[in-house]
């Protein structure tokens, strides 16, 4: 089906299946409950569930295929942000010509940028991509003012044109449509005791997350991603046989650029504000981070990455004090106390501490990402069923696989 | 004249911090073959041992003073801190004054173990690793670094003053024959300055003219064969590494006074000592201090007003468009080797 093998057929049915099932996975708790606060079914949080997806798999295109490590990703995203809301806030607010308008725009940027990075591999690039994007950055919090509305942010206007709209007379701010479906207007079902909210917004950057997941399979797949994992192999090699890698490296900076692109204008349509903040390079840095937790290289390793940080982000940095002490009642109170102290720099507001140390032992440990962690773990079961006889499971002769590029 | 003297002083203190970064870094990468997005996070730790050092020095006890009483006709409390009360009012605020600079004292070995423990315990498994995953694995620890900080000192920045007797400014305009108050410079940017020349020379004349300089220089070239001659490089490449940390650690520390310390000036100033090292040429120590004095003096030159009015916003990115030509038209760096990471 749709060009794919049997294998991978059932893959893309179940990446289906999870997307629309989000709003009941995420909420596997009961409202009233203790563990309600656990719950990640809100619209806000599924949105950016499926939006950084998109992100973090357009970026590894770049990285888990050609292993060229760009520290500058969230430039795209930001310059997504920013031609969607303008779009918004000159034509209509109807999410799809911003995003178009999105994708477009930071494809241009992206061949602009990877012209000039790609000139250089290895870490150079990478300091190449770091500085571009910082320099972009700079230039829209304080020069492109005009266009980015500095350090505020770009956001919409009463008086904003808006030329193929009717005249707005309401006084207040027209929501983000598709066709005139509200982004922010959800279904509410409640069933014993769990709400489950059904959320426009959020089904609509499921639809488009599943889409960019198809392509991102059909690349991984294509001989074109063949010859990207060549080049991340063995470049010199590659050159000797006389092909000239640098278009095949252009496009796919450019491919994983409008990724981005998409993923800042699903931004901007979830909620139309753009700001400079999101360009950073500490941004850029979440998105590497995000890859490679889930396992740059693999087709969904990325997206478990993505969702993995964007749920500890909000449900892990809600743990305050209050809620430990609530957790550990039951012990005396110096054990309580001491728990709790011990605890607190980790969760709550110290949560980046947690997301840094977990990101230092995957890159030692686990180069694969929890996705090789997951195939390690069910191969160790397996072998434990099968009572270790299984002959595959000789390892000492066998050649490791290398990292970064496993399946 | 005095406008073009008074842009370079004042791009020496900034130049100074990024020569001083970018020296340690390229020690590291050059020696060690490592790169090193923790580089920042050791500069900023340098600046918290200043904040520390000043905080211990004035701890305080809390005594009821019978003389003096407050409106109520209580006695007041005041707050004497322990230097004062041992060595009297006047030594011990002097000592106290004295923080920033004494807490040299403490940055140099705190340093040099936090180099030890993080060449051993961490970058040493990441040698044979491709560059990819070891700017991963220290920029986490970076992360990691940042948010103890954090936890530990808070979110805001913490002011640090200099000693009392380099406040004030020094005019340079009239000890040059011109008007006064035309071309006036903090003492403290001076001492700053000064110090890094200090510190750029002492790890020179190190490496230039110590036997041990001179293994680590052999080895820089071919570690291998260095090895086979029986010396234990590793031992003297881990203490290069830690001789590196300190060289950002006490750079951050002395900056205090400049820049207030916050948790993540090391970031901020990480992607600014990249675009130096690379600026310079990687792996060689002569460019990164040239072109960290070079881009200093740059970005205050281009945060001048008339220069401002020609290109607007020039100020904000003169130095990653001065890297960005320098890889594009000459990737060695200025004065970088040939055939150090070149394609």
């Amino acid at each position: 089906m749709l060009g794919l093998n049997k294998k991978d057929t059932k893959f893309l049915l179940i990446v289906i299946a999870l997307t629309m099932l989000t709003p009941f996975l995420t909420q596997p708790f009961a409202e009233n409950s203790g563990l309600a606060q656990f719950n990640a079914g809100y619209p806000d949080l599924m949105q950016r569930f499926a939006i950084y997806g998109i992100f973090a798999i357009g970026f590894n295109i770049l990285f888990g295929l050609t292993g060229y490590l760009s520290f500058g990703h969230a430039a795209f995203l930001g310059v997504g942000s920013y031609s969607a809301v303008w779009m918004m806030k000159l034509l209509t607010v109807n999410v799809i010509p911003g995003i178009i308008l999105a994708i477009v725009v930071s494809g241009l940027f992206a061949l602009v940028i990877g012209y000039v990075s790609l000139r250089r591999s290895g870490i150079y690039f990478s300091i190449l991509t770091l500085a571009l994007a910082q320099m972009s950055f700079n230039l829209a919090y304080s020069v492109l003012t005009p266009i980015t509305n500095g350090e505020t942010g770009l956001q919409l206007a009463l008086d904003d044109p808006r030329i193929l709209m009717a005249k707005n007379t309401s006084g207040s701010l027209p929501t983000t449509n598709l066709f005139g479906l509200s982004m922010n207007s959800s279904a509410k079902w409640e069933v014993l005791g769990h709400v489950f909210t059904f959320n426009v917004g959020y089904y609509f950057c499921g639809v488009i997350a599943v889409i960019a997941f198809y392509i991102s399979l059909r690349i991984f797949r294509s001989p074109f991603g063949l010859m990207l994992r060549a080049v991340k192999t063995n470049q010199t090699r590659m050159s000797y046989t006389g092909l000239n890698a640098r278009p095949y490296t252009l496009a796919a900076f450019v491919i994983s650029g409008m990724y981005a692109g998409l993923a800042g204008g699903l931004l901007a349509s979830m909620d139309p504000l753009a700001g400079a903040e999101r360009m950073q390079w500490t941004a850029s840095g979440e998105v590497v981070i995000m890859t490679i937790l889930g396992g740059a290289g693999t087709l969904m390793g990325p997206v478990l990455g993505a969702g993995f940080i964007k749920y500890f982000e909000n449900i892990f940095s809600k743990i305050n004090d209050t809620v430990l002490h609530g957790w550990f009642n039951f012990l005396p109170d110096g054990l309580e106390n001491l728990l709790v102290t011990l605890i607190h720099p980790f969760v709550g507001k110290g949560w980046h501490l947690t997301l840094g140390a977990l990101f230092m032992l995957v890159v030692i440990f686990l180069p694969g990402g929890l996705m090789e962690g997951g195939q390690r773990i069910t191969k160790w079961i397996k072998n434990k069923r099968s009572g270790g006889g299984d002959p595959n499971s000789n390892k000492t002769h066998a050649p490791k696989p290398t990292p970064h590029v496993a399946e | 004249m005095d406008t073009l003297l008074l842009q370079i002083l004042n791009g020496l203190d900034k130049g100074s911090a990024y020569a001083l970064i970018a020296l340690g870094l390229t020690l590291i990468f050059g020696t060690l073959g490592v790169v090193n997005f923790a580089h920042g996070a050791l500069f900023m730790l340098g600046s918290f041992c200043a904040v520390t050092f000043s905080r211990l020095l004035s701890l305080s006890s809390v005594k009821l003073d019978e003389t003096k009483l407050d409106f109520l006709g209580n006695p007041t409390e005041i707050k004497t801190p322990y230097v004062e009360a041992w060595f009297g009012p006047e030594t011990g605020a002097a000592i106290i004054d004295w923080a920033v600079p004494l807490s040299l004292l403490l940055a140099i070995p705190f340093m040099i173990l936090v180099g030890f423990v993080m060449e051993r315990g961490l970058i040493k498994h990441f040698y044979k690793r491709p560059h990819a995953d070891q700017i991963l694995v220290t920029f986490g620890l970076a992360i990691v670094l940042q948010e103890i900080i954090k936890a530990i000192f808070g979110a805001n920045p913490i002011p640090t003053p200099a000693p009392d007797i380099f406040k004030g400014s020094f005019d340079f305009g009239l000890a040059l024959g011109m008007d006064a108050n035309k071309i006036i410079y903090p003492y403290w940017r001076m001492v700053y300055f000064s110090f890094s020349l200090v510190v750029i020379g002492a790890v020179f004349s190190f490496l230039q003219f110590t036997t041990f300089g001179m293994v680590v220089r052999a080895g820089m070239a071919d570690r291998e064969t260095v090895g086979l001659l029986g010396i234990d490089i590793d031992k003297r490449f881990t203490f290069m590494f830690g001789i590196a940390a300190a060289v950002a650690g006490v750079a951050g520390a002395m900056y205090t006074p400049i820049n207030s310390p916050n948790y993540h000036m090391g970031m901020d100033f990480l992607v600014l000592s990249f675009v130096v090292v690379v600026v310079g040429g990687m792996g060689s120590l002569p460019g990164a201090v040239l072109a960290g004095f070079m881009l200093g003096i740059l970005e205050s030159f281009a945060s001048m007003n008339w220069i401002k009015d020609i290109i607007p916003g020039i100020d904000q990115i003169i130095i990653y468009l001065v890297a960005i030509i320098i890889l594009l038209t000459r990737p060695r760096g200025l004065m970088g080797r040939k055939g150090v990471m070149e394609e």
